[in-house]
């Protein structure tokens, strides 16, 4: 590993909405190549979390480091510049609707690479053949179905060739087999690329089938991290009852 | 809740005010997108003209009638083109397009822009390293204030027109009535009403820019931003009526 290692690092960030406190000093490394997990109840800040990763929203208190640079630190036009090293795979994929399939995925490109119409095309396809997906150039968001979308936001995120991929929620809401191809991706995207993965979620036997470490985001601390076997052999009640997904026990969801 | 009501609305204020800033920095540096800014020309613009021209001939169909009644039998008619002619371009054209233009364009865009605020599409946009404000904001900021005033021209020529029509059946002298508008109505009277137009082009576009992107609450908080783009973009225009006719008098000469 090189000094440009870990790709992620958190330090002790505060992060309130609306007066109530959402990460209340959590502390997180990704190292590069790594694809790692936060888990946690839904609404427990997970997403936020990753928010903070790409400045998407400023902590109150604490740094970001992606590779060695904090990003909390930074200007809106300095933080554009990190960004284009930073993939993004949105919940709900978060496909621009008024653009086509081939349109999303060159944004990043047609924006900042000053390509050829038809270098941008081959980039696009490029990407798109990644995600296992051809000749769809031409469909309209719309058209789509949620794992072709969610796939396209995939190879959206690709475009710029990001050093980091952040998920949310990659499998929410697809069916087992299709959730299966997007897990297969993911893991064949950290073989074939190299690139350091965070993913959240709340679907502990999803993540814990394919992420190399995972970390329990609880009441806005990380309160347990280790390998998917580590977690499973927890005597943390906590963590017991999250992976067992019992009602009864320290945490109370009602 | 007075004090919550107050803080929301200086929040409301301040955010505006950085948006502001942060449109006219890209316009200064002279990042307009130019692909982006065509087509919201084309959508504030062309889609806007037929209820633009709709509203104007009304008005000047009915600005004949009354005045016509007022003035036909006093020997005053000579005078009817002109009075007519300088209402509309002065103040009736730039006002019910500038109306006319919040209510169909700025809602639209208020909507468009809550609904990308609200799927992600705007954090998205930011995640690709593409600044909304750039993206989304400036084009139609340049679109309103570039296109409303060629509305008003249009809106101009259908005021006159509604005006002859009904003027001529009213007992005024078809050349009369042309005579008096070539008389009467000066450049000074058509610029400054272009002029006021343009300010009312950048209201609307900035008052539903910055309502949508500060859309919150799924569909609902949508239909709010909606609605507030309009109200507060038409309650603007009045408010800075007055002030901007008061300027734009000053600088055309008329002592005061």
């Amino acid at each position: 590993m090189t000094e440009r290692c870990p790709a992620i690092r958190l330090e002790q960030v505060v992060y309130d909405i609306g007066g109530k406190r959402v990460l209340d000093g959590v502390s997180l490394r990704v190292e590069c190549g790594e694809i790692k997990a936060v888990i946690g109840l839904s609404g427990s800040g997970k997403t936020t979390l990753l928010r903070t990763v790409v400045g998407l929203v400023r902590p109150v208190s604490g740094a970001v480091y992606l590779e060695t640079l904090d990003i909390t630190r930074l200007s809106e036009a300095e933080l554009e510049q990190a960004r284009r090293r930073t993939g993004f795979v949105f919940q709900g994929a978060a496909l621009f609707d008024s653009l086509n399939v081939f349109e999303n995925v060159a944004f990043g490109p047609r924006h900042h690479l000053g390509l050829a119409p038809a270098e941008l095309r081959r980039l696009a396809r490029e990407k798109l053949a990644l995600v296992g997906l051809h000749g769809i150039d031409e469909l309209m968001p719309a058209e789509l179905s949620g794992g072709m979308r969610k796939r396209v936001g995939i190879a959206r995120a690709l475009a710029m060739d990001p050093q980091v991929l952040l998920f949310d929620e990659p499998t929410a809401g697809l069916d087992p087999i299709t959730s299966h191809a997007i897990e297969d991706l993911i893991v064949g995207l950290r073989r074939e690329l190299g690139v350091a993965l965070l993913v959240v979620s709340h679907d502990l036997e999803a993540l814990f089938r394919f992420v190399d470490r995972a970390a329990l985001l609880y009441e806005g601390r990380i309160v347990a991290s280790g390998s998917p076997a580590e977690l499973r052999r927890s005597e943390d009640p906590v963590v017991r009852q999250f992976v067992t997904g019992a009602v009864e026990g320290p945490i109370h969801v009602m | 809740m007075l004090g919550r009501v107050t803080l929301d609305g200086l929040r409301w204020l301040g955010e505006a005010q950085l948006l502001l800033q942060q449109a006219l920095g890209l316009i200064a540096r002279g990042r307009i997108r130019r692909s982006e800014t065509v087509q919201e020309m084309a959508v504030l613009g062309f889609d806007s003209v037929p209820i633009v021209l709709l509203t104007m001939l009304a008005v000047g169909m009915v600005l004949a009638l009354n005045t016509a009644r007022q003035i036909v039998g006093r020997g005053l008619t000579p005078y009817a083109g002109g009075l007519v002619a300088i209402s509309v371009a002065r103040e009736a054209g730039p006002v019910l397009a500038a109306v006319v233009v919040a209510a169909r364009v700025g809602s639209a865009i208020a909507a468009e822009l809550g609904s990308m605020k609200i799927t992600e599409q705007v954090d998205a946009m930011r995640a690709l390293a593409v600044s909304p404000v750039e993206y989304l904001v400036v084009p139609r900021l340049v679109a309103g204030v570039v296109m409303l005033p060629v509305l008003v021209v249009l809106a101009d020529v259908a005021g006159g027109a509604g005006a002859y029509m009904i003027g001529i059946t009213q007992g005024i002298p078809p050349q009369e009535f042309i005579r008096s508008v070539q008389q009467f109505l000066t450049l000074p009277d058509l610029f400054g009403g272009l002029a006021k137009s343009a300010v009312f082009g950048f209201i609307i576009a900035m008052v539903a820019c910055h309502v949508g992107l500060r859309t919150g609450g799924g569909a609902e908080g949508v239909g709010r931003s909606t609605t507030s783009a309009v109200v507060i973009s038409i309650v603007l225009i009045y408010l800075s009526d007055y002030p901007l006719t008061w300027v734009i008098l000053a600088f055309t000469g008329f002592t005061l």
